[in-house]
């Protein structure tokens, strides 16, 4: 009460965006909460902060262009692009029904399309081998049928990871289309815009940005994917040896080849977070 | 498999026995880093541990070689470490964080795993190699891999694996799970699964792993652990080795 007094007596003569300013600065932050804040920042950061300390920088360029290094980026890329496409084809429509339509059951819905977020990745992989396997329900039919075997396949490594990032694009687009006005579409179909055109013509362009980020996302949870792939697909380098394995694998030989990887995909990850800015680092920045 | 546990019996518990001999009583908590391929004997041998010992409580660590070796070197506390093969081993002693002495306490060697009853009739490592049979294998960094690269190669036999997985136990898992029609595992990984069958191939004598175990240096309970690995080489030890498909060192 009397710091704020005082707060008052002092700033009482200033302009309104000086005060506002000096309203941001005063407010102490109580030792009992910065305490445990910066434990838990430093708890964040000092894990990275390892890896590039303990990183084999004088090598560095040589082991960024080793063959094995570049044909398990090149998979992870491919793999990750292609999922994130598969994403957008399943998740998009997928979030429009649990945003747009009224339906028994669709909390129930959105439940189970959140499951692989929560589900560790490797029990994903088992589900897949279960289904998709040469003896599972699906995978069987596939087999004998279509001569199809996915387990140990590039096929088998996407769908891993369409498995556990499609909830993030259908999560992330949902909310968008939460929060775009459906007057434009409304006025759409009032002047004779068929339902397919409304929703190419004015949902979707509303939409974008939320798109994109879901996008985004999706593709770094796929880019990451480890469990899932490595139980699914197994591991075979050029085939179905993404980032992840690779730097699993490394580590039983050669510390430095998964230091080295894992810091390609720390940078990778933190290009993710420069690019999607504007949504996640500046809080509440857009209403 | 008579003639095995007759071997086991034989050797192994005579230089070790005396170590332990006498000394009093032990408890507390032993930390056993052990190749994947010993779960099931470790597994037993750890119950009878305990039964012999009332208030220790062995917990195990069980993972490919190489994994464990690199935990080690990383300063995971243990106070045994039971290798596939003796470079995992090495590489503990070469780091320098954690000294070894270890003892060659088993042998075991590869065999062809199909499933029960080998629809595909698999007889011979070159039936591999036949186009429209899955086989998975180890990676070639653990001991199980290095093995499998080694018979292969003796026996001229180029194979193209579906998949290269992370040790032993995961290479039967496909299997198990159908995935493939074939792998190369240990002998005492087939005994272990009612699954799957096991097919001999002369070349896997030129690929005989030899498994060390050792106290660890650091060990948090160095005397539990000596008589830990002392159970190991003992005449009990050795035949529930056997029985699992081992050979004596």
């Amino acid at each position: 009460m009397t710091v704020a007094a005082a707060h008052e007596i002092k700033t009482g003569h200033s302009s309104p965006a000086r005060k506002r300013r000096d309203l941001t600065v005063r407010r102490r932050t109580p030792l009992v909460t910065l305490l445990p804040a910066l434990i838990g920042l430093a708890y964040l950061v000092l894990p990275l902060a390892g890896l590039v300390i303990r990183a084999p920088w004088a090598t560095l360029p040589e082991r960024l262009v080793a063959p094995e290094v570049l044909m398990a980026l090149w998979l992870s890329v491919q793999t990750a692009t292609i999922a994130t496409i598969a994403c957008l084809f399943l998740g998009v429509p997928l979030a429009w029904l649990l945003a747009r339509s009224s339906f028994r059951g669709r909390q129930l819905v959105r439940a189970l399309v959140t499951v692989p977020m929560v589900l560790p990745p490797v029990v994903g992989g088992v589900a897949l081998l279960l289904v998709f396997g040469r003896r599972g329900i699906v995978g069987s039919w596939l087999d004998s049928a279509f001569r199809i075997t996915l387990p140990f396949s590039t096929a088998a490594v996407v769908m891993a990871q369409v498995f556990v990032a499609l909830p993030f694009l259908v999560i992330a687009v949902e909310g968008t289309l939460r929060g775009a006005d459906t007057r434009y579409e409304e006025a759409a179909s009032s002047l004779g815009a068929s339902r397919w055109t409304t929703f190419r013509r004015v949902t979707l362009p509303l939409i974008a940005p939320g798109v994109a980020a879901g996008a985004v996302l999706s593709w770094a949870r796929a880019l990451g994917e480890f469990g899932a792939t490595i139980t699914f697909a197994g591991n075979f380098p050029g085939r179905t040896q993404t980032m992840p394995v690779a730097v699993y694998l490394a580590l039983e030989t050669d510390v430095d080849a998964a230091i080295v990887l894992s810091l390609v995909l720390l940078v990778v990850a933190v290009g993710i977070l420069a690019s999607l800015r504007e949504r996640w680092l500046s809080s509440g920045a857009t209403a | 498999m008579a003639l095995l546990a007759g071997h086991g019996c034989g050797s192994g518990s005579v230089d070790i026995g005396s170590a332990d001999a006498g000394s009093g009583k032990i408890s507390g908590r032993v930390t056993v880093f052990a190749a994947a391929s010993l779960t099931e004997p470790f597994g037993r041998i750890g119950e009878a541990f305990e039964a012999a010992h009332p208030g220790t409580d062995v917990v195990f660590n069980f993972a490919g070689s190489t994994t464990l070796a690199q935990q080690l070197n990383e300063g995971a506390p243990a106070d045994v470490f039971a290798s596939a093969d003796p470079i995992p081993m090495r590489r503990v002693a070469d780091a320098g964080v954690n000294a070894v002495d270890p003892t060659t306490f088993a042998r075991n060697r590869l065999v062809i795993a199909v499933p029960a009853g080998n629809p595909q009739g698999v007889t011979r490592l070159s039936d591999l190699a036949a186009s429209g049979v899955t086989v998975a294998l180890c990676v070639e960094q653990v001991p199980c891999g290095r093995a499998a690269a080694q018979a292969l190669a003796s026996a001229g036999v180029e194979l193209a694996p579906a998949t290269l997985e992370r040790d032993v136990k995961a290479v039967l898992a496909k299997l198990e799970l159908g995935e493939v029609d074939a792998a190369l595992v240990y002998r005492s990984d087939v005994r272990s699964s009612a699954r799957v069958a096991g097919v001999e191939f002369p070349e896997s004598a030129g690929a005989i792993n030899e498994y060390p175990i050792s106290v660890l240096a650091k060990a948090p309970n160095p005397r539990a652990a000596a008589a830990f690995v002392a159970h190991v080489l003992s005449g009990a030890g050795m035949s529930v080795l056997a029985d699992a498909g081992f050979e004596a060192p």
